[in-house]
């Protein structure tokens, strides 16, 4: 079954069509590969998924509902979870504290009973660090539950914004190059981390990424991208071997 | 022995500073921009006080209460039709300026309805205080009371930022609204929070300091309000903590150079060490230093 079904997805920048048509069909538990060339429009796509743009035309029906011109908060709360190109964690929260922004919204006790420490506020605090630990177990960032995000090697920066991503117990992941800056190692363990996700939260995946290798090594289908359009769609040993994504990658003979 | 007599009233007006200069902070470090307006809130409180304690003959508790919940309407109300319509407007500078208009709209409508005349305003304390050292050292109910609310509050605030959901929504919007915002935070809402937080303070320190300094006109919290933004930027602004100690650092100079150099001289000397303190660090006393990296 369909999770995600995006059906003619335009948006334009001042003349500029920076996506156009974009069709994509994701099936619950895919791991789902966007790649192309620089410029291609892929990181717009998913500021398009996640409500940041609004489409020009087009619809994205997130488990048959759709949510094309909703904002971002209303799309994460539908299920739609993000990491970013350029790390974007709370640098200056610990790391415990990052994940308990994104359990945020499942938890709840009025701000009053926060101001006065009463009520429901110690339970549920409680809870919420209980589950902030539980995942953070999953990633291997326990034992740095107090560092400051700021403070932790890059790798596990990129772990961490997964972590918090998937704290909004999202139905569909969207991983913007997890890979981008890393070297081969922890490329290795990303992709390990990756596959974790899947397993271990049964999750729906599409990744932008540039590192061939770690697209060829994980990723079930891609789409292509080139001049914001689908350039080619498909099983990814197919779309690898497709002498026009080739052309698009390596330039004319 | 009178030197302690005056550094506790420094303490005392420093710690209103600190209540008001929290606000300011926290909706600066947060909402991004400057309430102007936030001064013009304390002299709203105090003029409920003033007339609700009159309509209840003199109970001055329920008083308190009615002026804090109204002022936090107040402030939800301001941001809501001023400031949050222009919210990503193409400059800060649109919401600053709102800031100011909404300042004048309210000592103007407080002139409509109280008229431009000093109003003497009852001290909400009746505690009368305490005496050290046979009578050598007098500590005024109202100084103690002060000291004691903002110490109370800087806790309780501290608590509130760090140790619960809502708080570290803050943080977390205040660091990057936009990554905030994709998990989920409501930014709005966070920030209707912080607006009501700033201004059922502002009511707090409208009843102390009216309590303070009995007289109460249109323009009551101008001042007061001032002296606080500069407490803000002295501590560091968006820093809790700091705008405690700019707060208490400017009412101790304020009322130590009022008694020992000069009354007429007093505000000169407090914005002159404004202007050193930014001279030699620009981010305030607990400001962050930002690198920008290259």
């Amino acid at each position: 079954m369909a999770l995600l079904e995006v059906n003619k997805l335009s948006i334009s920048f001042g003349g500029l069509r920076a996506v156009g048509d974009f069709c994509i069909t994701i099936d619950k538990g895919e791991l789902y590969g966007l790649i192309g060339p620089n410029g291609a429009g892929k990181t717009t796509v998913f500021n398009l998924l996640t409500g940041v743009y609004k489409p020009d035309e087009g619809i994205i029906r997130l488990d048959g509902e759709d949510i094309t011109r909703k904002n971002t908060i209303d799309i994460n709360h539908a299920g739609i979870a993000r990491t970013f190109q350029n790390i974007r964690l709370f640098k200056n929260m610990s790391v415990i504290d990052n994940v308990k922004v994104g359990l945020s919204e499942r938890f709840r006790y009025s701000a009053l009973e926060g101001i006065l420490h009463l009520g429901n506020y110690r339970k549920v605090e409680k809870e919420m660090d209980d589950e902030a630990m539980r995942l953070l177990k999953v990633f291997d960032l326990d034992k740095e539950r107090d560092t400051l995000a700021a403070n932790l090697p890059y790798g596990k920066q990129r772990k961490l914004e997964i972590a918090r991503a998937m704290a909004t117990n999202p139905k569909l992941l969207l991983l913007d190059e997890p890979a981008a800056g890393m070297n081969p190692n922890e490329t290795k363990e990303l992709m390990e981390t990756i596959a974790l996700v899947r397993k271990e939260f049964d999750m729906t995946i599409l990744l932008i990424e540039h590192d061939m290798k770690l697209v060829s090594g994980i990723c079930e289908k891609l789409t292509v991208l080139n001049f914001g359009r689908v350039l080619c769609q498909g099983e990814t040993k197919e779309v690898l071997n497709d002498p026009e994504v080739i052309k698009a990658y390596l330039g004319d003979e | 022995m009178s030197f302690l007599t005056y550094f506790i009233n420094g303490l005392s007006l420093g710690s209103i500073y600190a209540i008001i200069a929290l606000g300011y902070t926290m909706v600066y470090g947060i909402a991004k921009m400057l309430n102007f307006a936030h001064g013009d809130f304390i002299m709203v409180g105090c003029y409920i006080i003033f007339s609700v304690s009159r309509a209840l003959s003199g109970n001055s508790i329920v008083a308190i209460i009615i002026s804090i919940v109204l002022c936090t309407i107040l402030g939800i109300t301001t941001e809501f039709v001023a400031y949050r319509p222009l919210r990503g407007a193409a400059s800060p500078l649109a919401v600053l300026i709102t800031a100011i208009g909404v300042s004048y709209l309210l000592e103007n409508i407080a002139l409509l309805i109280f008229g431009a005349d000093v109003k003497s305003f009852t001290s909400v304390i009746k505690w009368e205080g305490l005496t050290f050292a046979d009578g050598q050292l007098r500590i005024q109910g109202v100084t103690i009371v002060t000291i004691v609310v903002s110490i109370v509050i800087l806790i309780t605030l501290q608590l509130f930022i760090n140790k619960t959901k809502q708080g570290q929504a803050m943080l977390a919007v205040a660091e990057d609204r936009g990554a905030a915002t994709l998990m989920g935070i409501n930014v709005n809402k966070t920030i209707m929070l912080t607006f009501a937080i700033g201004s059922a303070l502002a009511a707090v320190a409208g009843a102390l300091l009216c309590s303070a300094y009995p007289s109460l006109s249109p323009y009551t919290g101008a001042m007061p309000g001032i002296k606080a933004f500069v407490a803000a930027v002295l501590g560091g602004i968006g820093s809790i903590p700091g705008a405690m100690i700019g707060g208490l650092v400017l009412g101790i100079v304020e009322i130590l150079s009022k008694t020992y150099i000069s009354s007429q001289l007093s505000d000169a000397i407090v914005f002159g060490i404004l202007v050193l303190v930014l001279l030699i660090k620009p981010t305030g006393i607990l400001g962050k230093q930002v690198q920008v990296k290259v």
